[in-house]
């Protein structure tokens, strides 16, 4: 079934969130009305991104990072021919110009940086293709999306947006079963994170940071993405609407008149 | 006679009506009034402005009443008062419209803010091509494994059944877990 969409109503952060989460593996396909990318996937984690046309082989990626001289790469451009990057990849290490790590770590930062493009698309349709699996010929990275989407999540700037993200700052917040590993925060997201517990609502948290709405509801927003929090309702939070649910106080009478709800519904 | 209420709430043009119509044993008295946004108008003709009210009588002592709410935000203020009291509450999310999603995350976490109460979330046209998987939408509304989020067709009365139910097994395990 579909997963499409507007970015007008899924921001690139949100779209890497689910992908990330649901443990994908295919394509997402982004158009906007003047370009479009390819970011492929492997169980949740990036493999692969390309903008439009754009040369992303791995001669041209060495090179840009200066991990090959101008005259070396001419030199694979000439005589690589048909040669896969996967071959010229091993025909680099062998030959010593370069460590699988050294690919790899180059690979992954020109792949970040394709994302990092990306967050500025605000207009145009996307799509993800389960059936489009990251290209065979190419040098596939397994990249953790945590880092990239609590990036592209701090770029969110509307107070609107952020209002309908997180409407009550009344809720508490926990952490999700995901560890909190090799994820970069800054100096204010560590100051959030070091308050959430059940017993804090993040309007205290704010208040014990001295932060405004806005910068909380920011930063909260970033680590919902990521997936590394979830909302929850405070612990001994005073319930603003009156509890009065059941006719009953009785507890065994309201069990029975769940039941029956059950049994009438069941005959409908 | 003793009454419950149940909330169906969600974003505009999500099948909230159409969900209460398909059990209600009479006829939805509902709030009609014309749509005041362009976009909006594209989806339909009227939308709910105050509420829509459905009844199932279980015995002659027991009354079940389902209460839609409103979809356009403009009318939020509702929200709160239609939540008073009840027992539990649906949210619905047309599967199809994932530019509603966002606002189905909003409807949702603020009435987890008004009340305690057990929640199911009804991914609605689920039969047609253009719905996304019931995971995708799971992610889409951060919805924690746990939290029930059930296919939905509003029009097929055994539809609404088995999502009206699975919120009764929701709160009478609350109730049994002692919270």
């Amino acid at each position: 079934m579909a997963l499409r969409g507007n970015l007008r109503d899924f921001t690139i952060s949100q779209l890497l969130n689910l992908i990330n989460l649901a443990q994908k593996t295919g394509t997402l396909v982004v158009e906007s009305p003047s370009e479009h990318a390819h970011l492929a996937f492997r169980d949740g984690k990036l493999a692969f991104a390309r903008i439009g046309q754009e040369d992303n082989g791995l001669a041209t990626v060495l090179h840009k990072a200066n991990r090959i001289s101008v005259n070396q790469y001419r030199a694979i451009v000439e005589r690589s021919g048909q040669m896969t990057d996967k071959e010229l990849g091993l025909l680099l290490i062998n030959a010593g110009y370069v460590s699988q790590e050294d690919i790899l770590a180059n690979l992954q930062g020109h792949f970040t940086e394709v994302v990092r493009r990306l967050f500025a698309w605000v207009e145009g349709s996307f799509r993800f293709e389960a059936e489009m699996l990251p290209p065979e010929d190419r040098i596939n990275v397994r990249l953790d999306l945590e880092n990239i989407i609590i990036e592209g999540s701090r770029q969110l700037r509307e107070w609107e947006q952020l209002q309908d993200e997180i409407p009550s700052l009344d809720m508490a917040l926990k952490f999700t079963d995901r560890p909190l590993k090799n994820v970069n925060l800054s100096v204010e997201e560590w100051r959030v994170v070091s308050y959430i517990n059940p017993k804090n609502t993040m309007r205290q948290i704010a208040s014990a940071n001295k932060m405004n709405e806005m910068e909380v509801r920011r930063i909260v927003y970033g680590l919902l993405q990521a997936g590394l929090v979830e909302v929850t309702r405070a612990e001994g939070a005073k319930v603003a609407v009156p509890a009065r649910t059941f006719p009953t106080e009785n507890k065994e009478e309201q069990k029975s008149l769940v039941n029956k709800l059950i049994g009438r519904i069941r005959s409908l | 006679m003793q009454t419950v209420k149940m909330v169906v709430t969600g974003p505009f043009s999500a099948g909230k009506t159409e969900f209460i119509q398909s059990v209600s044993e009479i006829d939805v008295v509902s709030t009609e009034r014309k749509i005041s946004g362009k976009e909006e108008r594209a989806q339909k003709e009227s939308t709910t402005v105050a509420m829509d009210f459905g009844r199932i009588t279980v015995d002659e002592d027991l009354v079940l009443y389902l209460f839609g709410t409103p979809g356009q935000k403009r009318f939020d203020f509702m929200w709160e008062i239609l939540s008073e009291g009840m027992l539990g509450f649906i949210v619905m999310v047309d599967s199809t419209r994932p530019e509603t999603f966002r606002e189905a995350r909003s409807i949702l976490e603020t009435f987890r803010a008004y009340a305690p109460t057990p929640y199911v979330v009804a991914a609605n046209k689920q039969d047609k091509k253009e719905a996304w998987e019931i995971e995708d939408i799971r992610h889409a509304l951060r919805l924690d494994s746990k939290v029930k989020l059930l296919p939905c067709t509003a029009p097929d009365r055994s539809s609404v059944k088995a999502i009206l139910l699975e919120l009764l097994y929701s709160i009478l395990a609350e109730m049994e877990s002692g919270k």
